[in-house]
């Protein structure tokens, strides 16, 4: 009991598979965790290297086929996560699990409701408690508000308070930072630390190497479903770290070796409005040349989504009430998506499971997917239509495995067996089939491992310094400030402000990105 | 694994069935054999199972085409009851038109008036936001009015009390196929073969089969891309509808020869059921078809050859194998048996 009871959380030999026969897929091999308690641990990997399998074991919502899970020092195995909380281990998932309509007090008081005689919830004490815990923590949130009235920042208090007022001591937080400003991950940083120097333990699941250098005591490396090691995190570095990630060496920051050249305007659009319910986009223009790259900086939900609709489908009068879009020379302001889809402009889906992919279909399929009208795959028979053809879709395919390293190197899988960046590859593939003049890469590396993530900027520079005008929609700020020769802010459907390469700091964009800075068109 | 699924659904569908028998208390085993004698015992008994065979294979195409671009069909029957009044409508109206291209000149206006039928739908889905199977039922009993008004008060024929038009000109009629004891099946199955090997092709290799997989599997990517939903699926819709239609083939043109009412016992919605067990391939349709033509077939002599079952239990049989082919949970509960098994046997072999 001596060393054992130190540790908060130990896992030993996890391992875990899903499917079986030929498609069996071994999420976890021998995982090995061991967290101290009252320290911030965290684990990193590449997409499909097993974190959240581990997590959801531990968490009770998934049960390993062997191994065990030890928490404090007791040998556990759960058949649900309500057994997981019970033993004061609570989870903040990636998605929030809250409910949107109902209160703040309500989302957090479900499940462990207090109720008097005839069940009788005591709203009153669980407000008083809220309050107590808001204070005692500097996490104001008010008891009342509706949890879809508030910004995700808050939202995310809301799950971390639901944790503390069930008393926790095991925090799993799944990918905390995605949708958060700067000044928002380090308000979350400084209440992590004050719950570490409480005593209690976090465990944070995260990609962003930066944040695990500047958060962690101590980070555990999961690659291909097994643990590679752990390392304090005093000893590791950004390099080590990734290099136990991807399993060779990264370049983690990709410069480019030219100066932009920006020529002839490939894209402009003027004065864009649109005013619906949820939507937004207040008289928005902006343009982009040829050969540079010109990033949207932006919390999500603040008018990128719209933008792009507006780019897409400026026919549409559910994306785009007024304004002018141009796009290669061309006023398409009254065009369909169909006909802009003949131009040679390429699209990044925002969410390439919902919009870009046909996860059931064949590699090839996926491949005609938005190109079903390019005279090289389909040949218009008269009298018959457009016949699809094979042959060129067949060598499209080979060329993203040579060309873009797409794996598997098989043809006829559908598209769902694919990994996340190999679906991003295969997407940026496509997307180059129509040799684009113009490019909107929408978070084009999302949930893409380390390695593929080196391997996209370099292909998005080498396409600008061949001419191409991009427009890069990320939510990644290192990755809009290392691509881009121009960055633009939007704040609440407007452009909000305009920075060159070089010119601006992660602070700034931030401060610019939630509000605070007006008018700072440089 | 689709065929295996599929073959599997059949055979349990088809035992639950019999089950079902014996708890009527009928020998199943009888009962399996009057079933298979009546469709196959002799060669005008076979001509009747493909004659049945012929109006599912249209109706089981039209449901497999809407399925595609995810739209579920329930107006089949309504389509083919409008299609085959307009096929009777002009064999009555135009009656001297000499034979050889006369029932090219029928269908057209069947496959005109059952895919408006359907486009109406496809219309209404696609620009008013209206469920498919809420506007094709509807359809259905709109168009079930028509044809009565139709059949008694425009097109009667004087000469007999049921409820039919007049006969259509004799340059109208398909051809039998011959050396099947005369049974009235026609011209009319090739048509359907025909029509299955050209939608397979369709589906497989043109632009526009492409595009109605997209829609139907994800919408959102289908805008993304360029394609116009709406447009697939006013299409797609009408498409559908004008496979309905060719029931008219067979049935006005190949051996009724004039529209009756109450002819078609739901061939649109026994469509359904040969749509579901083909899973989506006009190729499957064929073997499905044939099949449910010959339950439906099989199924007649029930009423004689028994005591304590009637034709009905065609019905009794469509229904199980359809719960057994939609049962999507069943097969997973299935697979995972078959997995847990495999691992027993590993570990046995490796402890």
């Amino acid at each position: 009991m001596n060393v054992v009871s130190s540790l908060a959380i130990e896992l030993r030999n996890i391992s875990k598979s899903f499917g079986s026969g030929e498609s069996r897929v071994f999420a976890n091999t021998d995982v090995n965790l061991s967290v101290r308690r009252g320290s911030i641990h965290a684990i990193v990997g590449e997409n499909g290297a097993g974190k959240s399998t581990a997590m959801k074991i531990l968490f009770g919502m998934q049960s390993a086929d062997s191994g065990e899970v030890h928490v404090f020092g007791k040998s556990v195995r759960w058949r649900n996560p309500t057994e997981a909380m019970a033993s004061g281990i609570g989870m903040v998932h990636q998605h929030f699990m809250l409910a949107g309509p109902h209160t703040v007090l309500e989302n957090i008081v479900l499940g462990c409701e207090n109720s008097s005689a005839f069940g009788i919830l005591d709203t009153k004490k669980a407000a008083s408690r809220l309050r107590e815990l808001c204070e005692r923590y500097s996490m104001p949130v008010d008891p009342d508000r509706a949890i879809e009235d508030l910004p995700v920042g808050v939202q995310q208090r809301v799950e971390i308070l639901k944790l503390l007022y069930r008393d926790s001591q095991v925090f799993i937080l799944d990918e905390p930072t995605a949708v958060l400003t700067p000044q928002e991950i380090e308000a979350l940083f400084s209440n992590l630390r004050r719950l570490r120097d409480e005593g209690r333990t976090i465990l944070i699941i995260t990609h962003k190497l930066k944040e695990v250098l500047a958060l962690s005591d101590e980070v555990t490396v999961l690659r291909q479903g097994k643990t590679v090691g752990s390392i304090q995190t005093k000893q590791a570095s950004a390099e080590l770290l990734a290099e136990w990630m991807v399993g060779r060496k990264v370049i983690l920051d990709v410069k480019s070796e030219a100066e932009s050249n920006p020529g002839v305007v490939r894209m402009k659009v003027t004065d864009l409005v649109l005013d619906s319910n949820h939507a937004m986009l207040k008289n928005v223009s902006l343009e982009v040349r040829a050969g540079e790259i010109v990033g949207v900086a932006g919390v999500e939900g603040n008018g990128q989504s719209e933008l792009l609709r507006a780019l897409l489908d400026p026919k549409n009068p559910l994306s785009l009430n007024s304004g002018k879009v141009e796009l290669l020379g061309h006023d398409v302001s009254s065009w369909s998506s169909s006909q802009i889809r003949r131009l040679q402009v390429g699209f990044m889906p925002e969410d390439r499971h919902r919009d870009g992919m046909l996860l059931d279909e064949s590699v090839e399929l996926n491949i005609l997917l938005g190109l079903q009208n390019h005279p090289a795959f389909v040949s218009e028979i008269p009298g018959v239509g457009g016949v699809i053809r094979k042959s060129a879709l067949k060598q499209a395919l080979e060329r993203a495995w040579v060309d873009y390293d797409l794996r598997p190197r098989q043809s006829g899988i559908p598209g769902r067996s694919l990994s996340g960046g190999n679906q991003q590859k295969l997407v940026i593939a496509r997307e180059f089939e129509h040799h684009p003049e113009f490019l909107v890469a929408t978070h084009p590396t999302r949930g893409v491992d380390v390695g593929a993530i080196e391997w996209i900027h370099r292909k998005l520079f080498k396409a600008r310094d061949q001419g191409t005008g991009i427009l890069l929609v990320s939510s990644e700020l290192d990755e809009i400030l290392s691509l881009s020769d121009r960055i633009i802010v939007m704040f609440q459907g407007a452009v909000v402000a305009e920075f060159s390469r070089g010119n601006v700091s992660a602070q700034q964009l931030g401060l610019a990105m939630s509000g605070g800075l007006k008018g700072g068109h440089a | 694994m689709k065929l295996l699924r599929s073959l599997l659904a059949l055979a349990l569908g088809l035992s639950l069935g019999l089950a079902v028998t014996a708890m009527a208390g009928e020998n199943p085993w009888h009962v399996l054999q009057v079933l298979i004698k009546g469709a196959f015992g002799t060669r005008y008994d076979l001509g009747m199972t493909l004659f049945y065979m012929t109006p599912l294979l249209f109706t089981g195409l039209a449901v497999t085409v809407a399925f595609r671009a995810g739209l579920f069909n329930i107006g089949a029957e309504g389509q083919l009851t409008m299609a085959a009044l307009a096929a009777a409508a002009v064999g009555v109206l135009f009656p001297n038109v000499s034979a050889g291209w006369a029932w090219l000149f029928a269908f057209s206006a069947a496959a005109f008036v059952g895919g408006g039928w359907a486009a109406i739908a496809g219309w209404l889905k696609a620009r008013r936001g209206s469920h498919e199977v809420i506007s094709t039922i509807m359809l259905n009993f709109i168009a079930a009015s028509i044809a009565s008004y139709v059949t008694l008060y425009v097109l009667k024929n004087p000469e007999t009390q049921s409820p039919e038009t007049l006969a259509v000109g004799p340059g109208y009629f398909l051809p039998q196929i011959p050396g099947l004891g005369d049974s009235p099946v026609s011209g009319a199955l090739v048509c359907g073969l025909l029509s299955a090997a050209v939608l397979s092709w369709v589906f497989e290799r043109t632009r526009w089969g492409f595009e109605m997989k997209v829609v139907g599997q994800n919408e959102s990517a289908a805008r993304m891309a360029g394609i116009s939903v709406g447009r697939v699926q006013i299409l797609a819709m009408t498409l559908s509808g004008i496979l309905a239609a060719g029931v008219a083939l067979g049935e006005v043109l190949g051996s009724a020869h004039r529209f009756k009412l109450g002819f078609s016992p739901d061939y649109g919605f026994i469509g359904i059921a040969v749509a579901l067990l083909a899973r989506g391939s006009p190729l499957a349709v064929i073997p499905s078809a044939f099949l449910f033509g010959a339950l439906h077939k099989g199924t007649a002599d029930l009423d004689i050859e028994t005591e304590h079952v009637t034709r009905d239990l065609t019905l009794v049989i469509q229904a199980l194998i359809i719960a057994t082919v939609s049962a999507e949970g069943l097969w997973d509960i299935w697979a995972r048996r078959r997995n847990i098994k495999i691992k027993q046997k590993g570990a046995q072999a490796h402890g």
